[in-house]
């Protein structure tokens, strides 16, 4: 596959992933989660990596920040980090990498927060403990941190109930750019939020992203806020990329019959109201193949007629 | 569906009748202590009509009282005022302290949850058996009632033989499809459906929301579809109401009131929605101004008309456009004494220009 090759810009890839596997091994089965998937993202890129619950893009975060847990395991592949090889990476060595360089944001991240500790305490804690600042020093960090997120320096001393759901999550994200990592992990960060903060909290992370220059690799299943966001993007089902290319061409011009599915479940706000399909119940896709070049930097993994491995499966179940 | 562009208006013949009528209805929740006095007010003064064989959308964001809403109308909840009105019969007289068995022959739910609302111990078929025989809608004999089972489930789309499913055999999309069928065993006259597709993967949402204006188009259920999303609600509804802090705040015509939102709030949720189309559309001061107009607005636009009531202490509701779309706004000024809702607005900061 070439597809790791074409980044953002000319820069160096801050994550390469190449034929990532991973699998969860059962007593009797094993299912793979992860399937020979590829894909790369430059410095200061914003990738995209969309697809439904059980399609394996949150296990890819996961594998990247070496999080697995059994029965999860990466099969094959590699995952290499700024030129180190996450997956041969020391004890220490992954303390270090984690929150460091790489930092996430998970889904309801904003219940992650210690409810009997104050949110400056939570701060706090990242700069002594990583950096070894003194607790003073600590302390005004931690301040302009939440500036940065434009919350009131006041709210160091507040608890995390006292806070709306909304604040809970910038103060999440304050803390994960804390060390100033080169590469920021979103996994779904916004879909326990309302429509309005959503919005909002977007606009502060693009903003973050220009200021501080991160990468960031953006998880979701909404591909409206994922084309809004990424600069190029991949389309997962079933453990497989079906589809990658420049975000504004996956959207101009969908070309997997699955992608066009995701964009046919997101009804319109203007023009005249056509149906919409969807993808029926019970259609699978299976044996999906390599991907091909469809057009310059649009991959596609072939379907249907022109390709005989591809099966459009109908609905048995 | 065969026709390329969905109907925007239900069937003309009953646009007079009302299936579903909620007036002045209001509901506080009791907080603090025993002895506490305090009470949150969720609801206030909620007016809303449901034409037969019409969808209307409730939208607003998470704590605005749709769902509030919602259980008050489906009797989980007993409103501390107004009239729920069915078919004309004040429900709330009629049956004072349960829902009646009628009740529930009248109106039925669909919930968020798909998981949660089935039992897992039983299969398909329990479900709908049972909802035919509450209701004795089976028929006389078994042979009828097997029928029906039948029937209900190529209605919402699924086959027969799954009738010998467990819940757990089958996806989100198709367990909703189970739950709607529920519904259906009854033959309602309303479907309360609160955040039916919320759950459910994003590629089987729209054949939730097909199958819904399918059964309105075939068998003139009215439904009230409880949605956070404004484009899925521009979708399937023909007039959307939009609530803030425990009262609507606009309402009309679906294609109408999102093109031309009129009250700040409903510009706030619109400009909210992501949409590629417009990329990059987010302005933070036009959003803290926003913001500001809905938490504490100074300006009406209507403030001036003579042909418009203008109050800022009880809502008056202002006619927007063409009579036809039946798009009002409450005034600008008015606001609710929210109890419940806005929290998320209320506690963000609103001075967002400082650091544009």
């Amino acid at each position: 596959m070439t597809v790791s090759q074409v980044s953002f810009g000319s820069h160096e890839p801050v994550l390469d992933v190449k034929n990532l596997t991973v699998k969860y091994i059962g007593d009797t089965r094993s299912t793979t989660a992860v399937d020979r998937v590829s894909f790369s993202i430059g410095t200061g890129e914003v990738f995209g990596l969309a697809g439904e619950s059980g399609c394996g893009k949150s296990t890819i975060a996961n594998s990247i920040m070496r999080l697995l847990k059994d029965p999860a395991k990466i099969a094959a592949g590699s995952i290499s980090f700024g030129g180190k090889d996450v997956l041969a990476m020391s004890p220490e060595e992954l303390r270090r990498f984690r929150w460091q360089d790489v930092a996430m944001v998970f889904q309801s991240a904003m219940n992650s927060l210690n409810p009997v500790l104050t949110i400056g305490e939570q701060i706090v804690d990242i700069f002594t403990t990583h950096a070894g600042y003194s607790r003073k020093e600590s302390l005004r960090r931690a301040g302009q941190l939440l500036e940065l997120v434009r919350i009131d320096p006041a709210r160091l001393k507040s608890y995390p109930h006292q806070l709306s759901g909304g604040m809970r999550q910038r103060a999440v994200i304050a803390m994960a750019v804390a060390l100033k990592p080169s590469l920021l992990i979103l996994d779904e960060p916004t879909t326990a939020l309302d429509v309005v903060v959503q919005q909002e909290i977007m606009a502060q992370i693009k903003e973050l992203q220009r200021e501080l220059g991160f990468s960031v690799l953006f998880i979701t299943h909404d591909m409206s806020l994922m084309v809004e966001l990424s600069h190029r993007m991949a389309v997962m089902y079933g453990g497989r990329i079906v589809e990658t290319a420049k975000a504004q061409d996956v959207y101009a011009n969908p070309r997997h019959p699955y992608t066009q599915a995701l964009m046919g479940a997101f009804p319109p706000l203007t023009g005249p109201r056509v149906p919409l399909t969807g993808l029926p119940d019970g259609v699978k896709f299976r044996n999906i193949p390599d991907l091909t070049e469809a057009a310059p930097g649009h991959f596609v993994a072939p379907f249907g007629a022109d390709a005989e491995a591809a099966v459009l499966e109908g609905a048995a179940r | 569906m065969s026709h390329a562009v969905l109907s925007s208006q239900r069937p003309s013949a009953d646009t007079e009748a009302t299936a579903l009528e909620v007036r002045g209805l209001g509901k506080s929740f009791p907080i603090g202590g025993l002895f506490s006095r305090e009470s949150v007010r969720a609801l206030h003064g909620v007016d809303l009509t449901i034409g037969r064989g019409e969808i209307v959308a409730l939208v607003g964001e998470s704590g605005s009282g749709k769902s509030t809403l919602a259980r008050c109308v489906a009797r989980l909840e007993k409103p501390s005022a107004g009239e729920i009105l069915l078919d004309g019969v004040d429900v709330l007289k009629r049956d004072r302290f349960q829902a009646s068995r009628a009740f529930r022959s009248q109106l039925q739910m669909v919930f968020q949850d798909p998981f949660g609302s089935l039992n897992p111990a039983h299969r398909v078929e329990h479900f709908l058996r049972r909802s035919l025989a509450i209701h004795r809608k089976g028929g006389s004999s078994e042979t009828e009632t097997q029928q029906r089972l039948e029937e209900l489930m190529t209605t919402v789309g699924l086959q027969a033989d799954m009738l010998n499913s467990y819940p757990h055999e089958l996806s989100g999309g198709q367990r909703q499809r189970v739950a709607i069928a529920r519904a259906l065993a009854v033959e309602p006259r309303v479907i309360l459906a609160d955040e039916p597709t919320s759950m459910l993967d994003v590629s089987v949402r729209i054949g939730v929301l097909n199958l819904m204006r399918k059964l309105r188009d075939e068998q003139g259920i009215s439904m009230l579809y409880i949605t956070h999303d404004l484009a899925s609600a521009r979708y399937l509804a023909d007039r959307t109401a939009v609530m803030f802090a425990g009262e609507l705040v606009e309402e009309g015509e679906s294609l109408d009131l999102l093109a031309n939102p009129a009250h700040p709030y409903t510009q706030l949720l619109v400009s909210a929605v992501p949409d590629p189309a417009r990329a990059g559309s987010y302005d933070p001061v036009r959003r803290a101004e926003l913001r500001q107009a809905v938490m504490a607005s100074t300006t009406c636009a209507f403030d001036g008309d003579p042909n418009q009531t203008c109050s800022a202490e009880e809502p008056a509701r202002h006619r927007v456009g063409d009579p036809e779309n039946r798009h009002w706004v409450r005034c600008h000024l008015y606001r609710p004494q929210a109890g419940a809702g806005g929290h998320a607005l209320a506690t963000e900061p609103t001075d967002n220009k400082a650091s544009a």
